[in-house]
């Protein structure tokens, strides 16, 4: 068994969703802006060597852009908020129906800011996304997927690989037909793009499938007893509502997080047994499987602790985790919001960076690129 | 181990046979080539020893299958996954993870291998097929050769007691082919694996091969050693027609045993040797001025200038990535240099417009398929004709001086690779541009298709067309090249006469050429015309 040099990449996906949570539970811009900068130092800190290691950057445009966005959609077409305005806007006047929603007019800094926390809000949540896709690669996840989802799993790894197989070939068969002077627009030139394009990827689509059955995928095991599958179906759904309902309830900003949080893991659980219960038996074994250890709980459970203080600080009476305009004032900091964000950020300690892969992984991209 | 009796089989029940009445058997610890030509069904009776045909295909099957013990009629591919390991043509399109061990591990993870042996057959499958330094490589950054040599680790870490193989060095270069074909002999000797291949190109897997099994177009199955086989096929490298040329028995299979008997014929030869041909250079058609072409950091050509004449046919050769494809993309307009001119008709081809470019360059991309997308041979000439500008049947009159294609009106796709070849051909030469370019025109070709475009590319050249072909096939470049071009990263490493500069290097030196040295003959018709 190896040692879990690194957090497991289930630990990160748990890290990362505690971090979105928390981020959309709040909307006291400080604490987001304590939210993201968090994630972007645990990204940029832990980030692997291997070419997705950038996700980071573009997921921070991806947010610069949503703010920017959001902003600009508020002064054109958002409902006008009362209060201090900054500037007037040419406005066009709507029938009454159309109530909530108004072109131009007078922008307020009310406005504006609500737009700006709003932006914030989704930022942050891209941003974690994207540590967390920096950290721990979508296939590291996919490959540790219990057995059961293997084969939705493959399915997907193989969409992976497929997507940029067929830009490639759709960008070959455009050049070639580019020089020989056939079209490469218009109905003409879509026909002759898209047959040999299509052509290629069956082919390709075979011959995938006849190297993975050749390599003993898809190898029956013995189908369980009907009522244990019966059982295992009304367990799916039972769970599924389950975690739906509860991370509706989480998500929604209500006041108690016990209730919603405890039917989420109820029905993640009962999803489990569920999946479990209707699969077949399965031969498979896995090749060096990623242990989840100490370090992994450890990074599961700090991407949580922000919003376990949020609930503390709102219990504890204060206001301070949900700010608006109204009045117009500077947001207070409660220290407990504040430590339980610092905190997000142990993984960065966590992360064994000697680890031989990292350093291997590392050494081989820099050859690559002076090659 | 794989006994084949009376098999027969058919895609559909309307469809020709594409195996008939076949009785094979192969014994255990063999490395046995498959040879015939296009259409005999090799591929189809490497993929029957593990089930793939029928049980992935569909189709007909008659007859009996066994593998070991087993009937690959009643076992699917799956479940015959530790006895046989499959390798199909493309390794690149069967990969299902992203690194390499991953990739080892696959096979075993779905065989339900337990972890601490499933550990060890990974490194041992990495020290086998030497690649170690790779084990954490992604797999789109492999070369050709190494990828070919995961694809091998991949199906050996199940450890199956049967290794089969389609095609397995078509796509490479030489020295990449060398790589993968000295793994499968250290598996057949030090493992006593049986190893089944099927290959085009025999000048390179006739030397390892214990047995040989031809098959013809009519469904005539010869089983035997290489030499006896190659006594009488009318598939043969270079180094056997050698042989029977000079009378010599037992017939020369590698060039080690072709040397032993050569003494001989050198000396009779010597008087002979043809003289070196005298170039016309005095038309030039295209040219590159000290072109630079980078892509990000990688430098794809380096300082390259070249100059290109009237009918003359220039072979570029070097490993794969060394920047054959971008210099040929220069010619063709699709890419600018970084540093540097391009020149060709007296103009820049980027900045023509397409009217122009097709009367001034053809180019027949890699996968001449790209340009192919009617229902019909007829309709795709018609198609070519409006499109190009052409008064109607200029297309399909060029197409029929190149190939005799008796069906017109079968679909694109179900043309051998040689006639589909033609067919592009007649359709980028239709416009006469005078200079023709190719990328690896000869994959998938047998020798006889092989034989067809050396003798249409000669017949252009004597009509005055410049043409360019990036090849790895080194007996191509000596039966056709009259000047060859050497590229390694980037670099012009050689330019010359073709004759000089294959027979410098052992590595593109063609078969007769290793064994007439230090004669400078390349060819078997050469050796012919001095007799």
């Amino acid at each position: 068994m190896r040692r879990d040099r690194r957090p497991h990449a289930l630990a990160w996906w748990l890290w990362g969703i505690g971090l979105a949570t928390a981020a959309l539970r709040t909307t006291n811009p400080i604490l987001l802006v304590g939210l993201g900068t968090i994630a972007l130092a645990v990204g940029w800190a832990c980030r692997s060597a291997a070419p997705w290691g950038h996700s980071v950057g573009v997921f921070l445009r991806l947010g610069l852009i949503v703010i920017a966005l959001r902003v600009l959609l508020q002064l054109i077409f958002g409902e006008r908020l009362p209060g201090h305005v900054l500037f007037t806007l040419p406005s066009v006047p709507l029938p009454s129906w159309a109530a909530g929603v108004s072109i131009g007019g007078p922008a307020t800094v009310e406005a504006i800011l609500t737009a700006l926390v709003g932006g914030l809000r989704l930022a942050v949540v891209l941003v974690a996304f994207g540590t967390v896709n920096a950290v721990a690669s979508p296939r590291e996840l996919l490959r540790s997927l219990p057995a059961m989802l293997h084969e939705v799993a493959v399915a997907i790894t193989v969409g992976f690989c497929f997507v940029p197989e067929v830009m490639n070939a759709m960008a070959r068969v455009r050049e070639a037909r580019r020089l020989r002077g056939r079209p490469t627009s218009g109905l003409a030139g879509w026909r002759g793009t898209a047959v040999p394009v299509l052509e290629d990827a069956l082919e390709r689509s075979g011959q995938l499938a006849a190297s993975m059955g050749a390599r003993g995928f898809g190898r029956a095991g013995a189908p369980r007893a009907p009522w244990i599958r019966r059982a295992g179906w009304a367990c799916s759904v039972g769970g599924v509502l389950g975690v739906v309902v509860g991370a509706y309830g989480i998500l929604a900003g209500g006041r108690s997080v016990p209730l919603p949080g405890v039917l989420c893991v109820m029905g993640a659980v009962l999803l489990w047994a569920g999946l479990a219960a209707g699969h077949r038996r399965s031969v498979r074994t896995r090749y060096r499987p990623q242990p989840f250890g100490l370090r992994s709980w450890a990074t599961a459970l700090s991407g949580w602790l922000a919003v376990a203080s949020f609930a503390i600080v709102t219990a504890l009476g204060s206001h301070a985790i949900v700010w608006t305009p109204y009045p117009l004032a500077w947001p207070s900091v409660p220290v407990i919001a504040l430590l339980g964000i610092i905190l997000a950020a142990v993984p960065i300690v966590l992360v064994d960076q000697s680890t031989p892969t990292v350093r291997r992984q590392a050494k081989a991209r820099r050859e690559q690129v002076s090659a | 181990m794989i006994s084949f009796e009376d098999v027969s089989f058919r895609y559909s029940g309307s469809s020709p046979w594409v195996v008939r009445h076949l009785d094979l058997v192969i014994d255990e610890g063999e490395l046995v080539v498959v040879v015939g030509p296009t259409g005999s069904g090799k591929s189809t009776v490497l993929a029957m020893i593990n089930g793939l045909v029928p049980h992935l295909t569909g189709g007909q099957i008659a007859g009996e299958i066994l593998v070991g013990e087993q009937s690959t009629l009643t076992t699917v591919p799956s479940e015959l996954a530790s006895l046989v390991g499959y390798v199909g043509q493309d390794p690149q399109a069967g990969f299902v993870t992203d690194r390499v061990e991953d990739e080892i591990a696959y096979a075993m993870e779905n065989l339900g291998i337990e972890a601490v042996a499933m550990r060890r057959r990974v490194e041992d499958a990495l020290d086998l097929l030497n690649l170690h330094d790779l084990r954490d490589q992604p797999l789109t950054t492999l070369s050709g050769g190494q990828q070919q040599r995961v694809a091998i680790a991949a199906v050996l870490a199940a450890s199956p007691a049967l290794l089969v193989l389609d095609e397995p060095t078509s796509a490479l270069d030489p020295g990449a082919a060398e790589e993968v074909l000295h793994a499968l002999t250290r598996l057949v000797h030090d493992l006593g694996m049986t190893v089944v291949l099927a290959e085009h190109r025999l000048e390179r897997v006739l030397p390892f091969a214990d047995r040989v099994v031809s098959l013809s177009n009519e469904g005539e199955v010869t089983v035997g050693r290489p030499a006896e086989i190659m006594a009488s096929s009318p598939l043969a490298p270079p180094i056997v027609e050698l042989g029977r040329l000079a009378g010599w028995n037992p017939l020369p299979i590698s060039v080690r045993d072709a040397r032993r008997s050569a003494p001989e014929l050198i000396e009779k030869l010597r008087a002979h040797v043809p003289a070196p041909p005298v170039h016309d250079e005095s038309v030039r058609r295209a040219s590159l001025r000290r072109v630079d072409v980078e892509f990000g950091a990688l430098r794809a050509l380096d300082e390259v200038s070249v100059e290109l004449h009237e009918a003359s046919v220039t072979a570029l050769m070097g490993r794969n990535g060394s920047g054959k494809s971008t210099l040929l993309s220069l010619l063709a307009g699709s890419r600018k240099p970084t540093r540097g001119s391009v020149e060709v008709g007296g103009r820049e081809p980027v900045h023509l417009s397409p009217d122009d470019r097709i009367r001034l360059v053809g180019y027949v991309p890699q996968e001449p398929g790209d340009l192919l997308y009617a229902q019909s041979v007829t309709e795709e000439c018609s198609t070519a004709d409006a499109e190009h500008g052409l008064a109607p049947g200029t297309t399909a009159a060029v197409v029929r001086e190149l190939a005799a294609l008796d069906d017109t009106s079968l679909h694109p796709h179900d043309l051998s690779e040689g006639q589909r070849l033609s067919l592009v051909l007649g359709i980028v030469l239709a416009p006469r541009p005078n200079i023709l370019l190719l990328d690896e025109p000869t994959r998938g070709l047998d020798y006889e298709a092989k034989r067809r475009l050396v003798a249409m590319l000669r017949a252009l050249r004597d009509d005055g067309i410049t043409i360019v072909l990036a090849t790895h096939d080194v007996e191509l470049v000596a039966s056709v090249a009259d000047r060859a071009l050497v590229l390694a990263q980037g670099e012009l490493i050689a330019d010359g006469d073709a004759r000089e500069v294959v027979s410098q290097t052992p590595a593109f030196a063609p078969q007769v050429a290793k064994v007439l040295q230090p004669l400078r003959f390349l060819t078997v018709d050469e050796v012919r015309a001095a007799l």
